[in-house]
């Protein structure tokens, strides 16, 4: 599972202020579902997501069952220095997603 | 003279509804302005929270509270000093009042934040961003909810 798509301008200038996207498929379940039988559908979500970039932290995002399934995340970095952004999920058991990105500055 | 029958049709019914009763009580787990007050409290304690430089930004009207698009900014130099550290998204009528945490560095540049919701109903949602120097502020946004809340979450 877990499909990742990353939206990354590049090349971009240096200072400018970017929006960087992105999304990973998963259910998150939420736990307070129930399936046809009536039983609890058991909670599966991702709790935590980070941006770095060349090992230094720039985002985080705490998740719980109030996010949407598949969640997009958007958020602004100022290009300041080249280099790889690595995008990293981590679910409730501790397992993780990763892919990354190049940043250019022109 | 006859023996009185123990399970009399008059009998029965009244066992009907009574089950009928029990299984129609709610097993809901809303959350009510109280669970809001407790997680801002988990989160940022006895701390005044003033209102202003949070833009809370959501559609006004929901059809779908499976998947509501969010954003969230901050006014804020974001320089290595003078920063936003975290914003916190609040429900009042979720299941869970806590939805979302973003948390920010002097790379942020922005601090802007935007993803997709769950929604169990009509509310007035709260964001709540600490800054650098510890101060707290807040912003607000309702939104009218159409689909069914129950089947939401």
């Amino acid at each position: 599972m877990a499909g990742i798509r990353l939206a990354v301008p590049s090349p971009v200038h240096q200072g400018e202020i970017i929006e960087i996207k992105a999304l990973i498929q998963h259910a998150m379940e939420s736990g307070f579902r129930r399936g046809a039988r009536g039983e609890v559908i058991e909670r599966n979500i991702l709790t935590r997501f980070e941006c770095d970039l060349n090992g230094t932290l720039v985002f985080a995002a705490d998740l719980h069952p109030g996010v949407a399934a598949n969640p997009l995340i958007t958020f602004h970095l100022k290009a300041m220095e080249p280099g790889t952004l690595t995008f990293t999920w981590t679910d409730q058991h501790g397992e993780i997603w990763q892919d990354s990105a190049a940043l250019k500055i022109t | 003279m006859t023996a009185k029958p123990i399970l009399t049709r008059r009998r029965l019914l009244e066992l009907g509804a009574g089950t009928v009763f029990i299984t129609a009580s709610p097993i809901t787990s809303y959350a009510a302005q109280s669970d809001l007050d407790q997680a801002r409290h988990t989160l940022f304690g006895e701390r005044p929270i003033q209102d202003g430089r949070v833009t809370l930004k959501l559609p006004p009207i929901a059809e779908n509270g499976h998947s509501v698009p969010l954003s969230v900014g901050i006014e804020s130099p974001m320089t290595e000093t003078d920063y936003v550290k975290r914003v916190a998204i609040l429900s009042p009528r979720n299941p869970l009042s806590l939805i979302a945490q973003y948390h920010f560095t002097p790379q942020s540049g922005e601090a802007y934040a935007a993803g997709r919701i769950r929604l169990a109903g009509t509310q007035t949602l709260e964001a709540i961003a600490e800054m650098s120097d510890g101060t707290l502020w807040s912003g607000r946004m309702e939104t009218v909810v159409t689909l069914a809340a129950c089947v939401v979450l």
